[in-house]
């Protein structure tokens, strides 16, 4: 399935995952990621675990790094606003490795950003320090490769926002 | 009605080698009687509500080892969901303990929304968990206990325990301290 503007795959998005080692998707659906969701319904190979709140989704994603697996969690831009206990005390002062899929509520290609769901994102991940990459077509999925990269290096929560219009 | 200590003494005595993620009152307990330290996951210093979610991601990583959750009332309504998503996920070594004292104990007691009013038993069984049961006295709990954390679960049980007023004491334990030792003892085994 592709996003109809930016011909973002997801199968390239899962493709990436996969080659990262992914064991689990802990997500929860939105309007803008839904398409890797419903990919992700199709396959295996990577475990699923919906959640019902942003914040229960950073902590389950913890748990499994915890006990030794590697997680991706999936939300949208909103759940990270809702999420930032969790993302404050589990993700960055336990400095675990985990990888996050953002989907960027908001985002403008080629005109001002009005919706402060999108205006508020980066200033917020970068006053929490978290790195991030803007993945906005199949040439960007390798980014996913280097923030799963950076995540280990670092130990540290590292952001994929997934900036597409729709 | 009993103690929450004496629930967490019961807990740890029939534990084996399960692991444990403690919070808020129980959470301050656990320390006191545990003799399997290393096994134990204080979740004092994490987000309020989340050590329930913790727990599931550890018993979804680790399906060989049982896990329990020594969960309080005004954590669980700070994350009410998650009952859903861990019935959902159904994981076979969970064992949810919730701690029913009705009041925000660690703040000096005051009381929770529709406190005594509320059944979190019949939350946890509408919520789809396959094992729910509701235990409100020491005996009654040893007895049952080892029947209870060996069913196939997510299991869910609910001690009523008494709303002592006292504030506990939340020792400063540094959370990469005691994240580095709960990884390093499930490395091990």
């Amino acid at each position: 399935m592709v996003t109809p503007e930016t011909g973002l795959t997801a199968e390239r998005v899962l493709d990436e995952l996969k080659k990262c080692g992914v064991t689990h998707l802990v997500f929860l659906t939105d309007t803008k990621a839904r398409f890797i969701c419903e990919a992700m319904m199709k396959q295996e190979e990577i475990a699923l675990v919906p959640f019902c709140r942003e914040g229960e989704g950073v902590a389950i994603a913890a748990g499994l790094v915890i006990g030794g697996k590697k997680p991706v969690v999936l939300y949208q831009n909103t759940g990270l606003y809702e999420a930032g206990d969790s993302i404050r005390t589990v993700a960055l002062e336990l400095r675990l490795p985990l990888l996050m899929i953002i989907s960027y509520l908001g985002w403008r290609r080629d005109a001002p950003m009005t919706d402060s769901a999108g205006i508020f994102l980066e200033p917020t991940l970068k006053a929490w320090g978290i790195k991030y990459y803007l993945v906005q077509s199949d040439q960007d999925v390798a980014k996913i490769s280097a923030a799963d990269k950076q995540a280990r290096e670092t130990n540290r929560p590292v952001a994929i926002l997934i900036a597409t219009e729709y | 009605m009993m103690e929450s200590l004496e629930a967490v003494k019961v807990i740890s005595q029939h534990r084996g080698d399960a692991l444990i993620v403690a919070t808020m009152t129980p959470g301050t307990e656990l320390p006191v009687v545990s003799t399997k330290p290393e096994l134990d996951l204080s979740w004092h210093w994490a987000a309020m509500g989340k050590a329930s979610s913790a727990a599931l991601g550890i018993a979804l990583a680790r399906p060989d080892r049982k896990v329990f959750v020594l969960d309080s009332d005004g954590a669980l309504l700070m994350n009410l969901g998650s009952l859903v998503t861990i019935a959902n996920m159904a994981p076979p070594n969970f064992t949810h303990f919730l701690f029913d004292n009705r009041v925000y104990r660690c703040t000096g007691g005051q009381p929770l929304p529709r406190a005594g009013k509320l059944s979190f038993a019949a939350l946890a069984r509408e919520a789809g968990y396959p094992n729910v049961h509701e235990f409100s006295d020491k005996e009654t709990l040893e007895n049952n206990v080892d029947s209870v954390i060996n069913q196939l679960g997510p299991t869910f049980v609910c001690l009523k325990v008494s709303p002592a007023l006292e504030k506990p004491s939340f020792p400063y334990v540094p959370a990469r301290d005691v994240i580095g030792r709960f990884r390093a003892a499930l490395k091990r085994s």
